[in-house]
């Protein structure tokens, strides 16, 4: 098919067949012997907007799906807020973005799922974490019952019929409506105990505090289900802050960590961590640059002002490294700095792989494998084990089993 | 140094590239402005397929006497292609990366018999 670059200009590139572009990735897979290393990638994506058809019937509220559908059907407005300017694409140049729908998939299975087997069986990905994408921007919905009926109809769509589809080797972090914390806590009571729900998402790109009362209930639902509490970080040009930037590059490369930063700075300094010592917190696609800045930023201050985060017992450093951290995008730019960063942040305990694939900025397991200053238990650890002991996924072949018995991640 | 057949001249349109497999070598050939390149199809960023993507004017901002901005324009002259997994850059008469001009893709020689193309690998 053609695409159109500059002037007019058309260029042809080959119909989208994920296994095709991504030959590389397989390649370096049988190199690697990823297929004896269990491999969980903790954010993968699919495009949930392609999925409406089927996802919109399942909300609750018979006004707004009305509302919904009618809309969608003429075309005429969007379902979940979208942001002007975010060429994720780059102009055409990641193919795989003006491609998408020219790849083929078989017939009476679902095409997310298949599409997911495909790249994950290219990266030797044994289990994925699957998110959406343009829900992400669920918590700019203007308004809250919206969130609410959106959220709980993915929910069902991918608890009911994607993940029973994907033979066990796709689980998710649902989508919490964080604006309504009742709502929340519903969602964790009914979607909680389902097949392949590992826990529930928070979209960072919001000005809520995490800290608010009213979640409580939420975080402790969770934590008495051994469910785990992910933050997926995004940009948002609309943001005050950020309407000082004039190109996408900018917005992107300080938003995900922004948002980060933002409410994982609430969640030390109001002593979450001590309020709620078993609940997994997993902070997601903010790169890890920023963890080792906000650990020393926060050390410092805490140091001159302990009264006003009167319930830690410890640094927020300390709070920060017992929490989780997705490896992507990796930051791998000055090798020195990246090994600080993995000793500060305690990567082999802490850090969990993450592709983001399709995304535009997707990282391979071999960012990770290759790292010359790992050992290699933390790299089994970063690429699998540690969450698959969070997770509690099992080994998908004996040689995984021989490598989480030898490096200390299942009892022999 | 083996000679490998890309294709014929005739079959090979201005703007357009062929992929050359020779062992565990990929080689990326393309056709731009009539003149032939050929380099390693394995991006230095995670080893994507780099000539497999698009090419494309490179794009220049205009910097005024006065260092105003006059805003983005394609490229009259210079052509890049793009590495699709990512984005990575490479300048096309070169092959380097156009966001650290220190890294370079390995680049093979074209030789044109006749109406045929071969890429020395």
């Amino acid at each position: 098919m053609e695409l159109v670059v500059e002037r007019g200009r058309r260029v042809y590139v080959e119909e989208l067949n994920t296994t095709k572009l991504l030959a590389h990735a397989r390649q370096q897979a049988v190199k690697r012997n990823f297929d004896d290393i269990l491999i969980v990638d903790c954010d993968a994506h699919h495009y949930e907007n392609e999925n409406y058809s089927d996802i919109l019937p399942f909300m609750e509220n018979d006004v707004l799906r009305q509302v919904t559908v009618s809309g969608r059907a003429k075309g005429r407005h969007n379902i979940v807020p979208s942001q002007a300017g975010f060429t994720q694409d780059m102009g055409g140049r990641v193919t795989r973005y003006p491609t998408r729908s020219s790849e083929k998939t078989d017939p009476g299975r679902i095409r997310d799922v298949q599409l997911g087997e495909r790249w994950m069986d290219a990266m030797s990905v044994d289990y994925s974490c699957l998110f959406p994408t343009g829900m992400l921007n669920i918590g700019l919905h203007p308004q809250k019952e919206m969130e609410v009926d959106l959220c709980w109809a993915y929910n069902r769509w991918l608890t009911e019929k994607v993940l029973p589809e994907s033979g066990g080797r796709m689980y998710s972090a649902l989508c919490l409506p964080f604006s309504d914390p009742d709502a929340c806590l519903r969602q964790v009571e009914t979607f909680g105990d389902r097949k392949g729900v590992a826990g529930f998402m928070v979209t960072t790109v919001r000005n809520l505090q995490v800290n608010d009362n009213a979640y409580m209930k939420v975080y402790r639902a969770m934590e008495e289900r051994g469910l785990a509490l992910s933050f997926h970080s995004g940009p948002n040009w609309s943001e005050p802050v950020f309407r000082a930037c004039n190109r996408f590059i900018s917005v992107h490369a300080l938003g995900f960590s922004f948002y980060n930063i933002l409410h994982c700075t609430n969640w030390v300094i109001n002593g979450l961590g001590e309020r709620f010592p078993k609940l997994a917190v997993i902070w997601i696609e903010g790169g890890l640059a920023w963890i080792p800045f906000l650990m020393q930023r926060l050390d410092n201050e805490y140091m001159m002002r302990p009264s006003e985060a009167p319930l830690l017992k410890k640094k927020p450093s300390e709070y920060m490294r017992d929490m989780y951290y997705s490896s992507q995008p990796i930051e791998i730019q000055n090798l020195k700095a990246m090994e600080c960063t993995f000793d500060m942040m305690d990567a082999k305990n802490r850090l969990l792989y993450a592709s983001d694939y399709p995304h535009w900025d997707f990282d391979l397991p071999s960012t990770i494998y290759d790292l010359p200053f790992l050992s290699e238990k933390a790299k089994h650890n970063i690429l699998g084990a540690t969450a698959a002991r969070l997770f509690k996924l099992p080994p998908r072949n004996a040689k995984q089993q021989e490598n989480l018995i030898k490096y200390g991640n299942l009892a022999a | 140094m083996a000679e490998k057949f890309v294709a014929k001249v005739s079959d090979f349109k201005d703007g357009d590239r062929k992929i050359v497999f020779d062992r565990d070598k990929e080689i990326g050939v393309f056709r731009e402005n009539g003149q032939f390149y050929a380099y390693s199809n394995y991006c230095l960023h995670q080893g994507g397929p780099a000539c497999e993507g698009l090419t494309i004017a490179k794009v220049e901002e205009r910097i005024m006497p006065d260092k105003t901005s006059r805003g983005l324009f394609f490229s009259e002259t210079d052509v890049h292609f793009v590495c699709p997994w990512h984005g990575y850059e490479y300048d096309m008469k070169t092959g380097e990366c156009v966001s650290d001009r220190r890294l370079r893709l390995k680049k093979y020689k074209v030789l044109q018999k006749g109406d045929d193309v071969y890429v020395v690998a």
